[in-house]
């Protein structure tokens, strides 16, 4: 253990804040939304690998991988929305995206 | 020499996160957000997770960073037109969420009398493995069907419509 556990929750929930704080403010734009979903789910992981480095399991780091695999998918599903609508209505602000079906 | 180079780390992910969320062009705040994932995955590799950083690498900074910029750039994004930068009506729920997180870690850190004691060995790339195809086999496997449906909805929600 390099630095005490604390130090890097801290730092987590730092970042954590910070893609909070992205998510909330920057609602009129969807690239921005999901930049800020990104680093959140960044700071779960760096949680996960840290308490797997602090307790000596692997399963911490099993779990990184999962959210990863879950990020991945997400953003490729999320952006396949993102051009698709664009592609409709031309513009990237969440309040126009009201409906799916127009 | 570990903890200077993960306090310099640590300062870096959080000024190239703050870098990126304030950015009004998106291509910048990509950028920006790389360079934080660069740091998080030597962060990554300093607590013993060198799979881990390797993963981070490639696939985020790599390949969903690569994404990003990819819809970015086709939807011709880049100049930042019609965002507008928010006001500061709507920074207030956001900065009242982030106080109260942080409050919260503030007496948490502040409340911790004993400390846990940490664990002696660290998990290696064996013992990762071991556990991830037995301990967690069921998981890959909807993990690796949840990756096969977002392929197929991402296929059919991209596809040319006839006019």
């Amino acid at each position: 253990m390099i630095v005490p556990f604390t130090h890097l929750l801290v730092l987590a929930s730092i970042l954590f804040s910070l893609g909070l704080i992205c998510v909330l403010v920057w609602r009129s734009n969807i690239i921005m939304l999901l930049i800020g979903i990104e680093i959140m789910l960044n700071a779960a992981m760096l949680l996960f690998v840290a308490g797997s480095n602090h307790w000596g399991m692997a399963d911490g780091q099993v779990f990184a991988l999962m959210i990863m695999a879950m990020t991945s998918a997400e953003v490729s599903l999320a952006l396949a929305m993102v051009v698709y609508l664009h592609r409709r209505k031309r513009t990237v602000n969440v309040d126009e995206f009201s409906e799916l079906k127009d | 020499m570990e903890q200077i180079l993960f306090y310099i780390l640590a300062t870096v992910i959080v000024i190239a996160t703050i870098l990126a969320i304030t950015e009004k062009h998106p291509v910048h705040a990509i950028v920006y957000l790389v360079t934080s994932f660069f740091a998080l995955a030597v962060v990554f590799y300093l607590l013993a997770a060198p799979l881990i950083a390797m993963f981070e690498m490639i696939i985020y900074a790599g390949a969903v960073m690569v994404l990003f910029m990819f819809v970015i750039m086709m939807l011709d994004l880049g100049g930042g037109g019609d965002a507008k930068r928010p006001s500061l009506a709507h920074c207030l729920p956001a900065l009242v969420l982030a106080g109260v997180i942080l409050a919260s870690l503030g007496l948490l850190v502040t409340a911790r009398s004993s400390a846990i004691p940490a664990a002696s060995h660290m998990p290696d790339v064996r013992e990762f493995s071991t556990t991830l195809f037995t301990k967690y086999g069921v998981a890959i496997e909807i993990i690796s069907m949840q990756l096969l449906f977002a392929v197929v909805g991402a296929l059919y929600l991209g596809r040319r419509r006839k006019p």
